[in-house]
């Protein structure tokens, strides 16, 4: 492929496919045929999105496929050194994992061992692995945190894992798979679940490590966007199936594959605004430009909109225990204050921590606050007897970021629709608001026949629609995402945000649009407060923020943003 | 459209598997579950046919002689004499008390059957199907009526434990705070008396015996494990991201703790309350043994047992089978449908 002969390729798949046995009469073909090669000091990076098959064929390489419920078909071959790794031994097998090829996975919360010190962990794969005496590994495990990036390595090597942040433990998790100096790392979503500024310096890491100590990298993640900047070949894979392949400058600049054009068309670009973000049905066989061509959408506040809520100097404290009898007060939200205009998005953008989910749990009462005001039509919604509270209730609604959690695994979605209504006194009798359920079902694009049907029947973007439609029952003026899309696939995350541009348009509600993504952020909202440590730093229009950044924390996070490709 | 939609909702909820359908299709496929649930519907089978009077109902009727031994072992050489059962049984009793004779044992079993109605004359069974007891009463009946109380007392005393249990864990759990504390406290004293301690203190407070008084005595004293359990589960689904969009809907504490959260763990309580009709049928048969149980006019697993104490000195082995027998097959089936149970109810689709 890029590479120009067959010596310097380090690894070769060769029509990889993977069943899983869901139970005893249905079988689930994760991966159908997939061949592409590795190689020597190159970074191939696999993209799709969540069930592509793009896991799976990773934990083939390694052998580590869960026994009991995947097989290998036979006919696959994986090639590394002239051996086929689907042949050999599991005792050569485990001889090859760390050192010949090892693995970094996607949560390094779980992925280390809580109990025990990140430095024994580490001397553990040095002393175990390597036979490096016990007094040398630990010389040797500072070293690697050093080589990894984690401050001060000689205080921090006795840390435990919950003493580190998510970036550090990916650090460590990190160290801990280049210790016995593989030929091959496989980076599995290394990054997801990171803050953005958090994911752009594990990136440079991972790039500096591969060049300087010339491994190879199989790169494997969900967004495009990361890929331009660290793999030289990309592989672009949907259902188990290879949908293109390339170097990057071929799969950024000329890609042939529908899939791959919709990938790169529908996350919402930052330099510009269309009307609508093209999904991947608008993406057949004939030739996009009709669909990326749409007006744009002009954003941002005149100045003479009527003003829904206001929110005034609202904190947040909660009081941690800290020793046996002291108290510690730890600030989520400080000094918050915002305005939001009719049928226009608040966009609150910020890190873990920042604080931002906090206050959307404060303006629905979720979470009680301790001082400042929420002012809807002049009254406060935040000291209002829950009594009062109530008729105010159905004006201000959330949609939350987890579709799986968010809807009661034991109603059917009738039941979810038609509970607010009954609670509320919306509708005359049950047969009306089944009609109102009906048509809101409509609505958000999911099928009357969804009814009488269960949560757990729906994919996560289903799910988020139901959501949305729960809230629309109420006909709310103010409705807040916190993180709504960002556990979606992209694909299905411009859906989403069309639907919710489109439902703005038509009931003018106004959001406020919780989330971490800056891209989605920039694409929805007409104004933008930037939140850091409960604090908002910056707010104002949102294209001014974006073009011309003044608080230095809002200038870190626009650098870190991954560049999707840049000619 | 929405005559269409309405026409639509009307008969949309056919054809969808809820998360309570999918777990039966999970259990129908574990063979040991059905079997077992087969075996456990049996026994209900037989309490409820028992307590509508259908069968075993004349259970203290003394039909064979004293000690009839089952019939496929034969008749006893010293009952088999015509002279019929009532000197024997004096004789038996007159052993019983190391050789002094009961003076009365006569009249009084005279008297007995007097108001039995039937005649001292009269002939009495020398075998039964399962044997006989000391009065002559039908073991096979006295063991079916004897499931019936014990499965009764097993089955009321975990669902008062399991409502109790439910009730305080939800309040628990879901109020936290001082409600929390309250309860903690409450289950720390209860759980710190020694349980045969407590058992007994208890029945001497009510001070009667009776079925109803044990099923009070086990389900007071036994709701403490799944007030544990519950607690955990509501304090882990109260933050769930569904429970705060029903309040953010409006709906009130009741309905989020009853109509939201309990749904989504009631495989739990449905689960330990099939563990707790084990443990407490066999809690019946230790108090009905210690003399603390059922009362003299009811047969129970517990009394039967109790009784065969002395039998068992004689020889007379069979009502301690009956009983076991009955109480193994139960105790052993009901403890593998719970097993399935917890298999096929686990929420692993969220």
């Amino acid at each position: 492929m890029t590479s120009s002969g067959e010596s310097t390729v380090l690894l070769a798949v060769r029509d990889l496919a993977i069943d899983f046995r869901i139970d005893r009469k249905t079988t689930l073909t994760a991966v159908r045929g997939v061949s592409f090669d590795i190689p020597c000091r190159g970074t191939v990076a696999l993209v799709g999105e969540s069930g592509s098959g793009k896991s799976a064929t990773a934990l083939a390489i390694l052998g580590l496929l869960p026994e009991e419920t995947a097989t290998v078909r036979p006919g696959s071959r994986i090639f590394y050194a002239d051996r086929n790794l689907l042949e050999i031994t599991p005792r050569e097998l485990r001889a090859l994992r760390g050192t010949g090829i090892s693995m970094v996975f996607q949560e390094p919360m779980s992925s280390l061992n809580p109990v025990f010190s990140v430095g024994f962990q580490l001397g553990e794969v040095l002393t175990k692995r390597l036979r490096v005496p016990a007094r040398r590994a630990r010389a040797r495990a500072i070293e690697l945190l050093r080589e990894v990036g984690i401050p001060q390595p000689e205080s921090r090597i006795g840390a435990y894992p919950y003493e580190l942040s998510g970036g550090q433990q990916q650090r460590v998790m990190i160290a801990m798979a280049i210790a016995c100096e593989p030929k091959l790392l496989i980076a599995d979503e290394p990054t997801t679940g990171l803050d953005t500024t958090v994911q752009k310096q594990i990136l440079e890491l991972i790039a500096g490590l591969q060049r300087r100590r010339q491994m190879s990298m199989l790169f494997i993640t969900h967004d495009l966007a990361l890929v331009a900047e660290i793999a030289d070949h990309v592989v672009v894979m949907r259902d188990g199936e290879i949908r293109e392949q390339g170097t990057v400058r071929q799969i950024f600049e000329t890609p042939r594959d529908p899939y791959t054009r919709a990938l790169l068309a529908c996350r919402p670009p930052l330099a510009r605004r269309p009307r609508r973000l093209p999904v991947i049905d608008d993406f057949p066989r004939r030739p996009p430009a009709g669909v990326l061509d749409v007006p744009e959408r002009s954003r941002g506040l005149l100045g003479n909109e009527e003003i829904v809520l206001e929110v005034r100097h609202l904190a947040k404290s909660f009081r941690l225990r800290d020793g046996l009898f002291r108290k510690r007060e730890f600030k989520a939200v400080k000094d918050a204050s915002f305005k939001l205009a009719r049928g226009k998005t608040l966009g609150l953008v910020g890190e873990s921590g920042s604080g931002k989910t906090t206050l959307g749990l404060l303006l629905v009462r979720l979470h009680k606050a301790s001082s400042g005001e929420a002012l809807f039509e002049g009254k406060d919604l935040l000291s209002m007897p829950p009594k009062t509270a109530m008729n105010y209730k159905r004006r201000i609604q959330i949609v939350f970021q987890n579709p799986y959690a968010s809807l009661n695994p034991r109603f059917t979605v009738g039941q979810i629709l038609i509970e607010p209504m009954k609670i509320h006194a919306i509708g005359a009798g049950d047969q009306e608001r089944r009609v109102l359920a009906c048509d809101l079902l409509e609505k958000v694009g999911l099928p009357q026949a969804s009814f009488g049907r269960y949560p757990h029947e729906f994919s996560g973007g289903q799910r988020q629609r139901i959501a949305i439609a729960r809230c629309l029952t109420m006909k709310p003026e103010v409705l807040i995402c916190d993180e709504s899309v960002s556990a979606l696939d992209v694909s299905v995350q411009a859906q989403l945000l069309n639907l919710l541009q489109d439902l703005q348009d038509e009931y003018r509600m106004s959001y406020i649009f919780i989330s971490h993504d800056l891209c989605v952020v920039r694409y929805m909202a007409d104004e933008v407060a930037v939140m850091c440590e409960g604090e908002i730093v910056e707010a104002g229009d949102s294209d001014e923020i974006y073009s011309n950044p003044r608080h230095p924390y809002t200038k870190t996070l626009l650098s870190s943003i991954p560049r999707a490709w840049r000619s | 459209m929405s005559a269409q939609a309405a026409a639509f909702a009307a008969g949309a909820h056919a054809g969808s598997r809820g998360l309570w359908m999918l777990a039966w299709l999970r259990f129908c496929r574990d063979r040991v579950g059905l079997v077992s649930l087969i075996v456990v519907a049996a026994y209900f089978a037989v309490v409820a046919a028992s307590g509508m009077g259908w069968i075993a109902d004349e259970w203290s009727k003394e039909v064979g002689v004293s000690y009839a031994p089952p019939g496929a072992m034969g008749p006893d050489a010293s009952s088999a004499a015509p002279a019929g059962a009532a000197p024997q049984a004096r004789a038996e009793v007159a052993q019983d008390d190391s050789g002094i004779a009961d003076p009365i044992a006569g009249e009084i079993a005279e008297i007995r059957k007097g108001l039995a109605g039937i005649s001292p004359s009269e002939t009495r069974a020398a075998t039964l199907p399962f044997g006989g007891d000391k009065w002559g009463r039908d073991v096979l009946q006295k063991a079916v009526k004897g499931t019936q109380t014990s499965v009764l007392v097993g089955l009321a005393a975990a669902l008062l434990a399991a409502f109790l249990g439910t009730l305080f864990g939800a309040q628990a759990g879901y109020h936290g705070g001082w409600v929390d504390d309250f309860f903690n406290w409450f289950y720390s004293v209860f759980t710190s008396i020694p349980y045969l301690l407590l058992i007994l203190a208890i029945a001497a407070v009510l001070n009667q015996k009776g079925t109803g008084t044990v099923i009070l005595i086990l389900g007071l004293t036994g709701w403490t494990g799944i007030f544990r359990l519950v607690r955990a589960e509501y304090m882990k689904h109260k933050v769930r991201e569904y429970v705060r969009a029903a309040d953010v809907i409006g709906a009130s504490d009741a309905r989020r703790m009853f109509a939201h959260i309990l749904p989504n763990v009631s495989h739990v309580v449905l689960v330990q309350l099939s563990l707790h009709v084990v443990l407490f049928i066999k809690s019946e048969v230790v108090l009905s043994f210690l003399g603390f149980g059922v009362g003299v006019d009811t047969v129970s697993w517990g009394s039967m047992l109790n009784e065969a104490q002395n039998e068992l000195i004689l020889g007379k082995w069979w009502q301690l089978a009956a009983a076991t027998a009955a109480m193994a097959v139960l105790v052993t089936a009901f403890s593998l449908l719970t097993d399935a149970l917890r298999d096929a109810l686990d929420p692993r689709i969220k």
